[in-house]
């Protein structure tokens, strides 16, 4: 690869409905990358907004999910999961399972995958299996001839638990004699499929933490100071629920052991994790092991791993020398598939009179059952200007399922605390909300997050336009049963960028262009978004483009998480596409009798100067070439202007993603019922490649959002440790008559950063809708709303205070 | 999910001949496929109810609407009929569970379904209706539960169309092992403190043939309202089905069913009396709604579902007022 950089011009600023701000930077652009684009408005494909590829295949049910996967002489497995929550395995009894006619296999767990572990083992008297920690944890799994085979035979294994004491409760859980999750200090490496909390923390009981120094960064300033120096204080304390994944496809496999090369289909955002996590697992190189994802229902950050039922499927296959189909039931998936971890949250913010902030103190505390991963502090951590901020992060271990990574991690629940206070501080200063955020908008680099603050005020700006904010009434003003509220809150994200994305692309002589490469399309869209980058490159249209995504075989592909797979892997695209086109040119150039510099593609042409279009067609060029194909692999470079300090191996790009979402709910003040009625959203993502699929995004982040605030809630009994609503039907989730008027609105946001200039939007989407509805229910009732969900009974109680205080 | 037979009879007498000890009655089969996928029974035999001639019809005659059990949710909301004399029905049928539920679960399943409660439905708990010794929602997660008669037992009762065909003064026709019988709805559900492992008086080997609504009387109008956490797939919080029977602007007579209030579908007498000999406006209809939650006996986690009854029991009333004929 050249590494000579050549320095370019590049416009740089923002594109939005109605206007633009933009200015012209240098960025040195590596010699062998092509020159940057010019802004959307003058590309022909990328910008436009493409329903997705396959969209057909997907709704007349013809894509190929994990589910649908069938193998010839496939079996079918099913796992024994403890029903205690917390228990000693004293002995595993097979035998009768394995008698069964219809049993091929039987495997017993050897060690838990995920999850925190104990730092020194030997504090927990030694046990041949995996302890018990929490109900639903995997025991054993089997595979059998049918799925019907494979239910019975499951209920044959035969377990014996000691069973000991637990706790799940988040309260009861911190208290100093409490029972023990673990008996003592823990840590949680990260492990090939993602996970990995700071080590070396302090931990009492079951409390680990607290930590003042998150991922990104150590405290700021010294906050007493700050409330010193404050001329006014905001406090509250906020509560969120643990929320499951509840992906419409469930965690599962199809594991293929054979002597020369292990198969496993899986339901996953990242065919490299899983299949690096298998080499790590089962000791194989990594070039015996092939992971295929070609459809996928989505994740949400619960898929990057094998998971212990993906191992248990590996040894079942490989014991029964057959195929093995392994897929998690909805019950497995909500108590095993991982969860948002909940928080409580105290958060104190000091600020002058003008509204500038002076001190941002948090202290949260939240459980992810026997994982850690329960911090909330980026938001307040990173969202506004003050230059005191303290945060202090603790996880609670309970007997309940691990959590995992789950869209934008920490940072609903950050943001449902933090817009809150900031609305509460604008109205004790008589300030407008959308004012005081003007105020307090970063205006020093730290890292390019003063270009993240410009683009919010914009948002703000547009924004509020759209939706018509200065209607917004003083909090309770409306009279009547039905009160009706605006609100308002901010969405902050990073540039998360994986260097192992790259893409090969192949030029066939019948005019034939694949692009290949192992990234897998988690739902987003990022088969139509590759499509388009190549037809960019090379004059044609989408749909003349094969995509080949998820699956090992192909060029290494980025996991889908942290809202970094477009921002990482359509440069890799259009970096190969560029070097096809170099050399499809060359190859056609002689038989035109021109010089390739001379030559264009673009409309399915390739076009000699200034021929007025005439050109020849793309597919009679390509039957011109000199081999039977032209093909380039290529990779993503890192950030032009590199990635920001002071964070060494997390490819955090310089400035970020976000936006600003406005929210108008109704809430009858006699059943306590919220009504969602708009939402206008206004985000920035870096350059759009497809506004359709960026505007799905922005519409599923929102929804979710809203079932967040208003529904979701993983319910345990305090007394046997199981869920009891580990179902669609009482663990409740939005559907469609839940689902407002959405306007969406993207931000153009140039920073020259890669060939293609392509961030995320996954993550920040969902960021500020619960803190939005928030604020609206506060401005319909003049009530806050300090715990999620915001159900009826929330509500109703907290009005009952409100009219109690106010006698 | 244990193995079991398949029959399909074509009529009443095969029907119920075919239902011997360890075999089950199948209609739409959305609560028994719940209920075999958890556990909770084991049938030897299904007998499906789908092939039996005549089971599905609407009819209006003079004393009244006769409903066959198959007629499923969708077709009963639909029906002009019913949602022109019977318009509590064709409410209550209209926003139980989803379209596609509506689509295949039966009036007569919906009326006979098992209760929802979690703990109930959760193979982890064996309580009072599963033989065992208490009810776990006493003490626990109790927010869906029962705010009435819930002492011996919190499950509410979850049939929609249980609420409404109560308020209209429903009969069931019921064919069995002996003679066929006629039940008013007002005697069919069982209390728990009578016998809390079962809902209703159905006994083995019976089957529901018909279900007949009498002809409303002239200046009768019914209402349901169902108020859930959410609007799409989801259960009430409170269900109220209201019948009313006026004389001019004063009220002859009311009848105001309580659903998802108690572990049967609950009367609200109180509410009833307070309401007849009066003007129907907002102020009486809030008096009586104050009184049909007067009694309610609130666990730890739910006294906001009183409030919510409170506010369902008041629009039910109004709104029934205004389907007057
Ligand atoms: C997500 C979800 C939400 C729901 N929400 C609601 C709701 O809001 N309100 C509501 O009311 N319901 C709701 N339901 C329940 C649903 O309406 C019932 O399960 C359905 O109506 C049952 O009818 P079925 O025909 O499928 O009955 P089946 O499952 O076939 O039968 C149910 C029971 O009745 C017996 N049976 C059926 N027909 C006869 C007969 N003619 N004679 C004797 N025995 C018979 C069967 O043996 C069985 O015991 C919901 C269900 C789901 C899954």
């Amino acid at each position: 690869m050249a590494d000579e950089n050549g320095k370019v011009a590049v416009q740089t600023g923002l594109v939005f409905p109605g206007g633009s701000s933009l200015s012209e930077v240098e960025r040195a652009v590596p010699s062998d990358e092509p020159p940057p684009w010019p802004l959307n408005a003058e590309l022909s494909v990328v910008g436009k907004p493409f329903p997705r590829l396959d969209g057909p295949l997907k709704v007349t049910g013809a894509a190929t999910y994990t589910a649908d996967v069938r193998l010839p002489g496939m079996l079918h497995a099913r796992v024994i999961r403890s029903p205690h929550p917390h228990a000693r395995v004293k002995n595993i009894d097979v035998t009768a399972a394995e008698r069964h006619p219809a049993a091929r296999a039987v495997h017993v767990l050897e060690h838990m995958r995920g999850g925190a572990k104990l730092r020194d083992p030997k504090q927990e008297t030694p046990s041949k299996f995996p302890i018990v920690r929490y109900v639903g944890q995997p025991i054993a799994a089997i595979a059998a001839a049918t799925p019907a085979d494979a239910e019975e035979v499951m209920r044959l294994v035969k377990v014996d638990y000691e069973v000991l004491p637990f706790v799940v409760d988040l309260e009861e859980a911190r208290k100093p004699d409490a029972p023990r999750v673990f008996p003592g200090a823990t840590e949680q490496p990260a492990t090939a499929g993602g996970g990995g909390a700071v080590p070396n923390v302090p931990q009492q009981g079951n409390v680990r933490g607290p930590t003042k120094t998150g991922p990104l960064g150590p405290p700021r300033g010294d906050v007493e100071k700050g409330f010193e120096e404050a001329e006014i204080t905001v406090e509250n304390t906020f509560r969120t629920a643990v929320q499951t994944h509840s992906a419409l496809e469930t965690h599962g496999v199809v594991a293929d052991w054979k002597p020369e090369v292990l198969t496993v289909y899986a339901s996953t955002q990242g065919t490299s994790t899983v299949r690096d996590e298998l080499a790590e697992v089962f000791g194989l190189p990594k070039g015996k092991i092939r992971v295929v994802t070609e459809f996928m229902g989505g994740g949400f950050g619960s898929k990057f791993g094998i998971g212990n039922f993906g191992v248990l499927a590996v040894h079942l296959s490989k014991k029964a020398s057959a195929p093995v189909r392994l897929m998690l039931d909805r019950k497995e998936e909500h108590v095993n598939g991982g969860n948002r971890p909940s928080s409580v949250q105290r958060l104190r913010v000091g600020a002058k009179k003008d509204g500038s902030l002076t001190a941002i103190h948090l202290t949260s505390w939240g459980t992810g059952g026997t994982a850690t991963g329960a911090g909330a502090g980026n938001v307040a951590k990173n969202m506004y200007a003050c230059p005191n901020i303290l945060i202090e992060e603790s996880d609670v271990f309970t007997n309940a399922g691990p959590a995992a990574a789950f869209r934008a991690p920490g940072h609903p629940q950050g943001a449902f605390a933090l817009e809150q206070v900031i609305d509460e501080l604008a109205e004790k200063l008589g300030m407008d909300p959308l004012a005081l955020r003007d105020k307090i908008d970063i205006d020093e680099d730290l890292g390019g997050r003063n270009v993240d603050s410009a683009a919010r005020r914009m948002e703000r700006k547009i924004g509020s336009q759209k939706f018509d904010w200065a209607r917004r009434k003083p909090a309770g003003s409306d009279r009547g049963p039905v009160k009706r509220g605006l609100g308002v809150a901010q969405s902050i994200w990073y540039r998360f960028i994986d260097l192992d994305a790259s893409c090969e692309v192949r030029l066939l002589r019948d005019g034939t262009v694949e692009v290949l490469s192992a990234v897998q399309d988690i739902g987003t869209g990022i088969r139509t978004a590759l499509a388009q980058v190549v037809a960019e490159e090379l004059g044609l249209q989408p749909k003349d483009i094969t995509v080949r995504v998820g699956d090992t075989a192909f060029p290494a592909g980025v996991p889908s998480g942290g809202s970094r797979t477009t921002g990482s892997i359509t440069p890799a695209a259009r970096n190969a596409a560029h070097e096809v086109r170099r050399r499809f040119l060359a190859d056609v150039a002689a038989s035109m009798g021109a010089r390739p510099e001379a030559l264009s593609l673009k409309g399915g042409k390739v076009l000699l100067g200034d021929d007025g279009g005439r050109g020849i067609p793309f597919r009679s060029a390509a039957a011109k070439l000199k081999t039977e194909q032209i093909t380039a692999s290529r990779s993503r470079a890192h950030d032009y202007g590199g990635f920001a300090p002071g964070r060494p191996g997390m490819n955090m790009g310089i400035g970020g993603f976000g936006g600003v979402q406005f929210a108008e709910v109704t809430v009858d003040t006699e059943t306590g019922i919220i009504k969602v009625e708009r939402v206008v959203a206004v985000h920035d993502c870096g350059r759009p490649i497809n506004p359709l699929a960026l505007e799905s995004q922005i519409n599923g982040g929102i929804l979710q959002g809203i079932s967040y605030a208003l529904y979701e809630n993983r319910v345990l009994d305090r007394r046997a440790g199981v869920q009891l609503n580990p179902n669609f039907e009482q663990y409740k989730v939005l559907g469609a008559r839940e689902v407002p008027a959405i306007e969406v609105l993207l931000l153009e946001e140039y920073q020259g950063r890669s060939s293609t200039d392509a961030g995320g939007i996954g993550e920040p989407a969902t960021v500020p809708t619960a803190a939005a509805l928030a604020n609206a229910v506060y401005n319909a009732t003049g009530v806050r709303m300090t715990e999620l969900p915001m159900t009826p009974a929330r509500v109703l109680t907290a009005l009952a205070a409100a009219r109690k205080g106010a006698q | 999910m244990n193995r079991f037979a398949w029959v399909t009879p074509s009529t009443i007498e095969e029907a119920v001949g075919a239902l011997e000890p360890g075999a089950l009655v199948k209609a739409g089969g959305i609560d028994l496929m719940d209920l075999l996928k958890e556990g909770l029974i084991a049938p030897q035999r299904l007998v499906n109810l789908r092939a039996v001639e005549g089971l599905d019809r609407i009819e209006e005659k003079d004393e009244g609407l006769h409903v066959g059990p198959l007629v499923t949710l969708a077709r009963l909301a639909a029906n002009p009929i019913v949602q022109g004399r019977y318009r509590a029905l064709a409410d209550a049928a209209g926003h139980a569970a989803t379209p596609q539920i509506r689509n295949v679960a039966t009036v007569g399943g919906n009326l006979l379904q098992r209760p929802r409660c979690w703990y109930f439905r959760s193979e982890a708990f064996v309580c009072k209706k599963k033989g065992g010794g208490r009810c776990y929602a006493h003490g626990g997660e109790n927010a869906y539960h029962a705010i009435m008669n819930n002492k011996t037992c919190a499950a509410v009762h979850p049939s929609a169309t249980a609420t409404a065909l109560l308020a209209l003064g429903a009969k069931l026709r019921i064919a069995g092992p002996t003679d066929a019988r006629e039940v008013p709805l007002e005697t069919f559900f069982v209390a728990p403190e009578v016998d809390v492992m079962r809902e209703n008086a159905l006994g083995a080997g019976e089957i529901i043939t018909e279900i007949v609504i009498p002809y409303p009387p002239s200046e009768a109008g019914s209402a349901y309202l169902k108020q859930g956490e959410k609007e799409s797939f989801d259960w009430p919080l409170a269900e109220v089905a209201v019948l009313l029977e006026r004389d001019g602007n004063r009220c002859k007579r009311a009848i105001i069913v309580l659903g998802a209030a108690g572990p049967v579908p609950v009367r609200a007498r109180t509410a009833e009396a307070a309401l007849a000999d009066k003007v129907i406006d907002d102020a009486t209809a809030r008096a009586a709604a104050k009184a049909a939650v007067q009694g309610a006996t609130p666990l730890e986690q739910n006294a906001y579902k009183v409030t919510i009854f409170e506010a369902i029991v008041r629009r039910t009333i109004l709104a029934a007022r205004g389907n007057t004929a």
